[in-house]
């Protein structure tokens, strides 16, 4: 078990009513944005469970659409998201499934990516699929996201790449569709790597697609 | 070295000598690669933001969507420069504190989340009343705040501190026990009295549910920030006095969360069940969704 910290009780410093329901929605929202990392024109929420019955009141409506947007989660204009938000096209939807954890959301932005998170209480979260692709993100590290034919060797190529960075690997998650099909790898690093890393995974064979997802502040 | 229980927690005090505050600003210090001064002055960057809280909540008499709540913590104010509580100052403040923080949060303000923002007039009141009045130091609210926030890391580590996955218990109870230990903290409890008043305070509010009204983090949420800042108090002075919980704090820390497990989902954070289904409650849903739409 990874140790937490007296700051994950303790915080976050944010605008109410609730942890849970309104800052983590906006970490969600903000994670949803570091992960598709281009300028976006449409966003779907789909809200399950608890998000749906009861987000109206915790103004979870208003923190995801302000995280998509990149704000902070103790910024006072949250409140005022629906009037200040403009240049994008946004709207809701509220379903029930109980194979989901109780405070869950998809976004699906531009009709291209689907990302897929859990606000798991006090402000925490976890980004758990996307796109399809088990993934576990608590925005805690620095991640990078590769997609990959899945074969042996894989691992080892990517984490050479890292290791001459002198870079520690905090932990590493792969999931693919079938053998030998579509791969996804997730590696939470302890210290930041630039766009050079990015690039040269990007460069080995059967590698599809990487990107860099910064952790949250 | 992880500490992941109390009985470790308790050991790892005795073994070094040295207080909860101690080992978790050294602990926090180690993870983050910081020296402990600068994890001390996080916890203060926190505790001014709580101070805010209150200051502004105390100001404010803005009411919420609901129309319902808002102005509890002004009634108190003006009710208590005539009359005083009759258990005193400290009361008054811890009352006035907790509500002028909760209703501060259902305003869309800025807030400190402990352990969440439904909780969040809990571990404030009671730490910033007893200072004033009791002229205790920033330099023990410090050590207060980061033994709250040890008590309530050590109990996240094994059930989530949301009301959607195990009730109110889990919420307002965390924040009770958390408030409890950094007042026997800063009253000079020692370490095992400290751990006493939480479990004291924690065994006293289980099965609590969450049910709140239209969903909102109102009824019964403020109020209940008032009554379990001041069951932290009752936790605390008996721990003090040396009466002990028979159930130790690991055990109910574990039966906090087996009951959340067996409490309905009506009962958590869905408002399907409880309060939220009164004939009252449902009629004022009527009037709020009719205002929003």
């Amino acid at each position: 078990m990874e140790q937490k910290s007296v700051f994950s009780v303790i915080s976050p410093i944010m605008v109410g009513p609730s942890s849970s329901h309104t800052a983590g929605a906006v970490r969600l929202g903000l994670m949803a944005r570091n992960i598709y990392d281009k300028e976006f024109k449409k966003v779907k929420f789909v809200l399950y469970n608890s998000f749906a019955t009861t987000g109206f009141g915790h103004g979870t409506d208003k923190g995801l659409l302000a995280g998509i947007l990149g704000y902070a989660v103790d910024d006072a204009e949250i409140k005022n998201i629906f009037d200040i938000a403009s240049g994008i096209e946004y709207s809701y939807e509220y379903r029930q499934d109980i194979s989901r954890h109780p405070n869950s959301v998809d976004f699906i932005i531009d009709d291209k990516m689907t990302i897929s998170g859990d606000s798991v209480g006090a402000g925490q979260i976890r980004i758990n699929n996307i796109n399809g692709f088990s993934a576990n993100i608590d925005g805690s590290y620095d991640t990078l996201i590769i997609s990959y034919k899945d074969k042996q060797g894989m691992i080892s190529k990517v984490s050479n790449i890292i290791q001459k960075q002198n870079v520690n690997i905090a932990s590493l998650h792969c999931d693919r569709d079938s053998k030998g099909g579509i791969a996804t790898m997730y590696v939470a690093l302890d210290i930041p790597v630039g766009s050079d890393v990015v690039e040269q995974i990007k460069e080995i064979k059967d590698v599809f697609y990487t990107a860099n997802i910064r952790k949250l502040r | 070295m992880g500490i992941f229980s109390f009985t470790e927690l308790a050991s790892a005090c005795r073994e070094q000598n040295k207080h909860i505050y101690e080992i978790a600003q050294e602990e926090e210090a180690r993870i983050a690669e910081v020296d402990t001064e600068t994890i001390r002055l996080r916890t203060l960057e926190n505790l001014t933001a709580m101070k805010d809280a209150i200051k502004n909540g105390l100001k404010s008499k803005e009411k919420s969507i609901s129309n319902w709540c808002g102005d509890d913590c002004a009634k108190l104010q003006t009710q208590y420069k005539k009359h005083s509580a009759i258990f005193g100052k400290v009361f008054e403040k811890i009352t006035e504190y907790a509500l002028a923080t909760a209703e501060e949060n259902l305003r869309m303000g800025r807030i400190v989340a402990c352990p969440t923002a439904g909780s969040c007039g809990i571990v404030p009141s009671v730490i910033v009343a007893v200072s004033e009045e009791l002229k205790i130091p920033e330099k023990k609210q410090i050590d207060g705040l980061l033994t709250a926030g040890t008590i309530g890391l050590l109990i996240s580590n094994k059930v989530q501190l949301a009301g959607a996955v195990a009730g109110c218990q889990a919420e307002c109870g965390v924040a009770s026990a958390m408030a409890a230990g950094a007042l026997t903290e800063m009253l000079g409890g020692g370490v095992n009295k400290v751990i006493q008043a939480s479990a004291l305070a924690l065994k006293n509010i289980l099965g609590l549910t969450c049910d709140p009204v239209c969903g909102l983090v109102e009824v019964p949420c403020i109020k209940r920030n008032a009554f379990l800042a001041v069951h932290a108090v009752t936790a605390s002075e008996l721990a003090r006095c040396g009466v002990e919980s028979k159930i130790p704090l690991d055990e109910i820390v574990d039966t906090l969360k087996i009951t959340g497990q067996l409490m309905s989902p009506m009962l958590k954070e869905t408002s399907q069940g409880g309060l939220a289904k009164t004939k009252t409650a449902m009629e004022l849903e009527k009037v709020i969704f009719r205002k929003k739409s």
